[in-house]
């Protein structure tokens, strides 16, 4: 078996059974009487064990099977969850995600698991055993019938089928057939034998394997584990049924034998066994998880956006011949065309979203951690978490969002006794809140702390000298929040003593100007700080409005825009010098597009004055432009690393005449 | 500089170019295409060096006027006018030249440090010239030209 090509899938399989254990680790703490949850966790453990030792990575397999001893004990009522043991378990699945980092990185898992293991086997030799005579009676009953024979060796996975089985209530026997010396077909005989016990159960393995039996190339006996819901009588009457056997011998496999003999295993690799039934057990295991997806890989999707986009440039291209050549039937196919397309584009564009859900779900076990270190109680609620992001912005949001929490949980959140003196309730509340709007996706982070000080931020400020006192004096709460977010904020070495909301907070926000959204600070002293980021769903194809501005093409996001209108000469209104127009009761400026991007004169000289009604939150701004063109669909490309940020400018898109137009970026003119 | 340039044993091949009557030449190992001139996209609030954008077969493409950016007064485009493709690091820039004609071998030999001043060019902006037997070729450094951190700075101060 090649090992490489299900290496993926390993990694993405192990990521997931990382995240439901912190996930159902951190409910059952809060429930630890909750069986179901235990069982839920110790088989996410259980298949980590088997995906592991299949893979070849030892360290993983036995760390996670000492875990899984742990859990097993509780599923069985031996041991009661305790903070000690949810503590170790938690290390657990830490050192579990570092050997998956490892295995991306550097290709084994060779992280130290010593002190994990020795700490669970700690646990398990702890509180004694309630039931120890049971087990112990069930061991004496097993040698004796192991005199008459051995046991078989299980590699790591079969051991994973033949517990799991175990889980399921079926019995696990190993039969021994011994052969008449005079059969004449033995693996004819052997084959009824199979055939037969394939009626009451499952075949795992044999010994020796299957494609040697159909060769002949046994003696006069063979073995076989059996999985089966029967019992021994009822199987042992079915094979002697079977004419030219001599004898058999019918032993039941018990848990600690097993798991007896795992500890002393060598870890074995799987391939030596491509029996048939383990195969079909196999099979299933697999269909359960793959069923229904298909994982890709993302530059594929990328290769497909790119196509795609060139597919919408045409698209565009021909609509507009279409127009000028006028041609009943050459329109009715573009526009079924057109139709299909944009099918094809949504589903297209719809691979690439997904939930942020995947960078949240880390966060509860993140807060819990953090928590539990600085000795505050902190309630994370999450909200939004299937809002839809295109995936490049997903795997880069996580760092500057763990940034921010860490923070709100640090430094936003007083400690617990401050709070009683400040009449809070003593656990603090931290919101995680996702949500869309327009072209964007918004996240939140919000804490009920302390708030930001602004005396601290601006005198830090001027000590910085990012500004002086007089330009201080002049600044609203929120532009000396928003002083946070300065370079050279954050190398200030104590800077927890101006409420420590400033630490790396450049970083969180060039990283997400580079995904091309926006960070935002509010806060209300004392009553808490919240953090805004605004995300673009970036690499998409988008509805716009193409506008004229003399000979300058731009489009502005439909998604922005309110409606466009005409309006007089007289309409205009000044508000402190600034031109104004009612628009459907309220005071919208207006800003002339022509003096913002100083575009050039032309001959173009209109008489009505054409505006773009865009809005940003709830603020609105009238765009003057000279003529509206029409709305196109159209793909954002960006202007390249050399010019980054031109102001007011997102992006720029390939016309159907193959001309570049700008996208105006409608926020960044709404102050 | 001028151990890198001592260093290099062997030729550079380059892509010979004009601007007013001087030479230019820029490692082939950094040219893309080059390009006829055609429609230029104005992208406002840049340097004025900075013509636009442009659509290359489906990658939009900054293009800056070489005169200018060196500070050679800028003239009208012709037939002659070219854009040569360039890209330096992860970026893509089109350089806009009088002419581009040609492709030589040049000696590292033949590579001497830039001086103070050649053609009113600073030398910060120089890699070298290279004396050939009949003519002086200007090496251009193009990472520098193409200096994003230097744009920012002239856009913060309205260039």
């Amino acid at each position: 078996m090649e090992l490489n090509q299900y290496l993926d899938i390993f990694l993405e399989e192990s990521k997931e059974h990382l995240q439901n254990l912190n996930e159902k680790l951190l409910a059952l703490e809060t429930d630890t009487q909750n069986t179901d949850l235990v069982n839920e966790i110790f088989r996410s453990a259980h298949t980590l064990k088997g995906m592991a030792a299949t893979m070849g990575f030892e360290k993983m397999a036995s760390l996670t099977h000492e875990m899984e001893n742990v859990l097993d004990q509780v599923r069985n009522h031996k041991k009661v969850v305790d903070s000690n043991m949810m503590d170790v378990i938690f290390h657990c699945v830490d050192r579990l995600e570092k050997m998956v980092e490892m295995i991306v990185n550097e290709g084994h898992d060779q992280v130290d698991t010593e002190d994990l293991i020795t700490q669970l086997e700690t646990i398990l030799s702890g509180n004694p055993v309630h039931d120890l005579k049971e087990v112990n009676s069930n061991h004496s009953t097993t040698t004796n019938n192991l005199q008459s024979q051995t046991l078989l060796t299980f590699d790591e996975y079969e051991l994973t089928v033949l517990l799991q089985s175990m889980e399921s209530d079926f019995s696990i026997y190993q039969i021994q057939v011994n052969l008449d010396e005079e059969t004449i077909l033995k693996s004819a005989r052997a084959f009824m034998v199979f055939k037969e016990l394939e009626n009451y159960g499952e075949i795992l393995k044999s010994n020796p394997p299957v494609e040697e039996i159909e060769n002949d190339e046994f003696g006069n006996d063979f073995t076989i584990i059996l999985i089966s819901k029967k019992n021994q009588e009822e199987i042992r009457k079915a094979i002697l049924n079977i004419s030219e056997i001599q004898s058999i011998h019918i032993l039941e496999i018990k848990k600690d034998q097993l798991t007896s003999q795992n500890q002393h295993m060598e870890t074995q690799t799987v391939e030596k066994n491509s029996n048939k039934s383990s195969a079909g057990t196999n099979g299933q295991q697999k269909k359960h998880l793959s069923a229904k997806t298909i994982r890709v890989d993302i530059e594929r999707l990328d290769e497909l956006m790119n196509l795609f986009s060139e597919l919408v440039i045409d698209r565009g291209r021909l609509e507009q011949l279409a127009n000028e050549i006028n041609h009943a039937e050459l329109t009715d196919t573009v526009e079924h065309m057109n139709r299909i397309s944009s099918n094809l584009q949504n589903i297209i564009l719809n691979l690439r979203m997904v939930p942020v859900e995947q960078v949240f779900n880390r966060f509860p076990r993140m807060v819990r951690d953090l928590a539990k270190e600085l000795n505050k109680k902190v309630n994370l609620n999450i909200f939004g978490a299937e809002t839809e992001l295109d995936r490049t912005v997903i795997d880069e949001i996580g760092d500057p969002l763990v940034h921010l929490l860490r923070n709100a949980v640090d430094h936003g959140l007083e400690s617990v006794e401050e709070r009683i003196k400040n009449h809070k309730p003593e656990e603090g509340e931290i919101t995680l809140k996702a949500y869309h709007s327009g072209n964007y996706v918004f996240i939140e982070i919000t804490d009920d702390g302390r708030g930001i000080n602004r005396e601290k931020v601006l005198n830090k400020a001027i000590e910085k000298k990012l500004i002086t006192r007089e330009e201080g004096n002049q600044l609203s709460d929120k532009q000396v929040y928003n002083l946070l977010f300065q370079s050279g904020f954050s190398t200030a070495e104590k800077v927890s003593d101006i409420s420590g909301r400033g630490v790396g907070l450049d970083v969180v926000k060039n990283k997400i100007e580079t995904l091309g959204g926006f960070v935002t600070v509010d806060s209300t002293p004392g009553k808490g700080t919240t953090f805004i980021i605004q995300l673009p769903l970036t690499l998409s194809i988008i509805s716009a409005m193409l506008v004229q501005i003399q000979r300058e093409k731009y489009a502005i996001p439909l998604s922005s825009i309110i409606e466009t209108a005409i309006y007089k000469e007289k309409d205009i209104m000044y508000a402190h010098k600034q031109q104004v127009i009612d628009f459907r009761g309220h005071i919208v400026p207006l800003i002339p597009l022509k003096q913002i991007f100083a575009v050039p004169d032309g001959e173009i000289e209109e008489e009505d004055i054409s505006v773009v009604i865009v809005r940003k939150g709830d603020k609105m701004a009238g765009l003057v432009v000279d003529s509206f063109i029409g709305q196109q669909e159209i793909v954002l490309k960006s202007l390249g690393s050399y010019l980054p940020n031109v102001f007011a400018i997102s992006g720029a898109t390939i016309l159907g005449d193959g001309q570049v137009a700008l996208i105006i970026d409608t926020n960044a003119l709404i102050k | 500089m001028n151990q890198q340039v001592d260093q290099n044993l062997g030729e550079v091949k380059v892509i010979v170019f004009r601007l007013d009557s001087e030479e230019y030449g820029v490692d082939v190992q950094q040219v893309k295409s080059i390009e006829r001139m055609e429609h230029i996209t104005r992208v406002p609030n840049t340097p004025s060096f900075v013509k636009g954008v442009i659509n290359l077969r489906g990658v939009i493409i900054p293009i800056i006027d070489l005169r200018n950016r060196l500070g050679i007064s800028e003239k009208e485009y012709n037939d002659s006018t070219r854009i040569i493709i360039v890209h330096v690091e992860e970026m893509e820039v089109g350089l806009i030249v009088d002419a581009a004609n040609d492709v030589i071998d040049i000696p590292d030999s033949a590579i001497e440090p830039p001086p103070k001043v050649v053609g009113g060019v600073e030398a910060v902006y120089l890699r070298g010239v290279a004396k050939l037997t009949n003519r002086l070729l200007i090496l251009l450094n193009l990472d520098k030209i193409l200096n994003a951190d230097e744009l920012k700075q002239l856009e913060k101060f309205g260039a």
